[in-house]
């Protein structure tokens, strides 16, 4: 199988996963295992090198200057963009505008939506496990507005309840706001089925594809949202750099969320007219930086191959979730849709995340504990967090054994 | 007579101090955390929550003769034993005494990574709240 670099040449798609591990140097040669992936994950040294090589070449601001080293960095930025267009297959750049990150791409959507199509009485339909980042955008947003939320329950087994959602879009509906990978289940939402069924009823959906972006291949035309975001930094890229799609049709037409430099046409005290898409939406000096460094890791993730990517990543999650299922009855796996990625979410039963978490990390296991800022969902499932194990593609299975060794070893000394 | 805020620190330190590796030493503070009790006649309440904790802890605490005598409790084992750890050291002294105690032994006992203010287990806040407690009482 071959692969489009950026630069148009053909490669072979690497998967010399061990050499593809000291890519990160973090992590290369460390005893640490480092299974917060969903947190956020390691970065590559192309990350580095392309800040780097920028700084030292061709840093200056954007779509301002004449000078010559302004429209070179310019032109990189305007790179990335496209980078990033081509990652994601948008149809034009235009529908891609950078953002501090996931949070920043939702908020932009609950403001600027809502300004141009939420009147007293309608509804926005999100789901039970939505990350707070995709809850209380819209909370504020209903407040503003006189809406009302109404939410997709989650079944036992932490898949989504497709019969209630039947029922529960309707005309008052104006937008659909939908988790596609659940970061404390690890659930893989029907996306596709899902975007269908509410376009049937001509309601518009945004994804918000935080952990989904990282581990498998995203294609906005071929599951056909209207708005989806993402967050570099879960991705290899840098912090405070996020990515929002949005169909051209729909975005186009919707008010600016920020003002501000870059995203004005013109200004006078009395009336300001603004920019299209994408500037519209990046008041400000944006991220410069950090999108052409995010463009590099892109650049890097797509010469692995993100279908081999996902194929590694759900061969190391499903191998852990086996060995726990199999050797450790004192285990609870919270989340068992047959769908998932990535994320192995458990309880020790009859004991807090907490104290898990900490005996872990004296064994040099780096996992998250707790809510995972999604405290409607483990209300829902009455516990009050879970420990979660979550992989890349750059972990083994040599760690693998090591954190369940380390976990035999918690639960002995937790008796 | 009750030892002092000081001698308490110390015997916690060289009980402490008999166990060589990180496993004993939580072994030791989650036994600490498995004897901790909230008193039967005492409700718990949200105002005794302490913020800033992954798992729930309360402090309550009662004026005795001039004493503060503090209780606890918490949902995670871990933390149990952090905050009895606490508790055995400031419980049923003056507020000038708990004020002017500095905590050094926490880092001597080799847990000092668990009382920067952003750890989630929150034995700062903890910490604070029992500081907090003594200083209302100063200033009453």
């Amino acid at each position: 199988m071959s692969l489009k670099t950026a630069n148009g040449l053909s490669a072979p798609a690497r998967n010399d996963w061990q050499s593809i591990r000291s890519d990160f140097p973090l992590i290369a040669g460390q005893d640490l295992v480092y299974f917060d992936n969903a947190a956020s994950s390691q970065k590559p040294k192309v990350m580095l090198q392309a800040m780097e090589n920028m700084v030292s070449n061709s840093y200056a601001n954007v779509h301002r200057g004449v000078h010559a080293l302004s429209q070179q960095a310019t032109d990189q930025y305007e790179a990335a963009r496209k980078t990033v267009a081509q990652f994601i297959n948008a149809a034009d750049p235009a529908e891609v505008v950078f953002t501090a990150g996931t949070t920043d791409s939702i908020n932009t959507i609950a403001f600027s939506f809502a300004e141009a199509h939420i009147q007293p009485g309608d509804e926005i339909l999100i789901s039970g496990m939505e990350h707070h980042a995709n809850i209380v955008p819209w909370q504020l947003m209903a407040q503003r507005k006189s809406a009302h939320i109404k939410v997709i329950p989650v079944l036992d087994n932490g898949s989504l309840d497709l019969e209630a959602f039947d029922a529960l879009i309707g005309p008052k509906t104006k937008l659909l706001s939908l988790v596609w990978v659940s970061n404390s289940l690890g659930t893989v939402n029907p996306i596709p089925y899902i975007i269908q069924k509410a376009h049937a009823y001509g309601v518009p959906v945004m994804v918000d594809a935080a952990q989904a972006a990282p581990h498998m291949p995203l294609n906005v035309q071929a599951i056909d949202c209207d708005f989806l975001a993402f967050s570099a930094h879960k991705l290899g890229g840098p912090t405070g750099l996020g990515v929002l799609y949005g169909r051209r049709a729909l975005f186009e037409n919707l008010p600016p969320y920020r003002g501000g430099g870059d995203m004005i046409d013109r200004v006078t005290f009395e009336k300001t007219t603004f920019q299209g898409l994408p500037f519209r939406f990046e008041a400000g000096t944006p991220h410069i930086l950090g999108a052409v460094a995010f463009a590099a890791v892109l650049d890097y993730l797509s010469n692995i191959g993100m279908r081999q990517i996902e194929e590694r990543e759900r061969q190391l999650s499903q191998s852990l979730r086996c060995q726990l299922k199999a050797d450790f009855p004192e285990i609870q796996l919270v989340g068992t849709a047959p769908d998932s990625v990535s994320v192995v979410s458990f309880l020790v039963k009859g004991h807090h995340p907490l104290d898990v978490g900490v005996l872990l990390d004296n064994q040099k296991i780096a996992v998250r504990t707790g809510h995972h800022c999604c405290q409607p969902l483990m209300d829902r499932f009455g516990i009050p967090g879970t420990v979660r194990a979550s992989l890349a593609f750059y972990n083994t299975e040599d760690e693998i054994d090591r954190f369940l060794l380390a976990l035999r070893k918690t639960i002995r000394l937790l008796k | 007579m009750t030892p002092t805020i000081n001698e308490t620190a110390e015997m916690l330190e060289s009980d402490f101090a008999m166990f060589e590796t990180w496993e004993e030493k939580y072994e030791y503070l989650m036994d600490l955390g498995r004897n901790l009790h909230w008193p039967a006649n005492r409700q718990q309440s949200d105002s005794m929550l302490i913020r800033g904790c992954q798992s729930q802890v309360w402090i309550g605490h009662e004026l005795n003769q001039g004493k503060i005598e503090f209780f606890a409790a918490s949902e995670a084992l871990i933390v149990k034993g952090l905050v009895a750890m606490l508790l055995k050291v400031y419980s049923g002294h003056t507020s000038a005494d708990i004020l002017a105690f500095q905590p050094d032994f926490i880092a001597r006992i080799g847990l000092s990574q668990h009382l920067s203010p952003t750890r989630s287990n929150g034995l700062f806040s903890m910490l604070n709240a029992i500081k907090s407690t003594a200083l209302a009482y100063q200033n009453a």
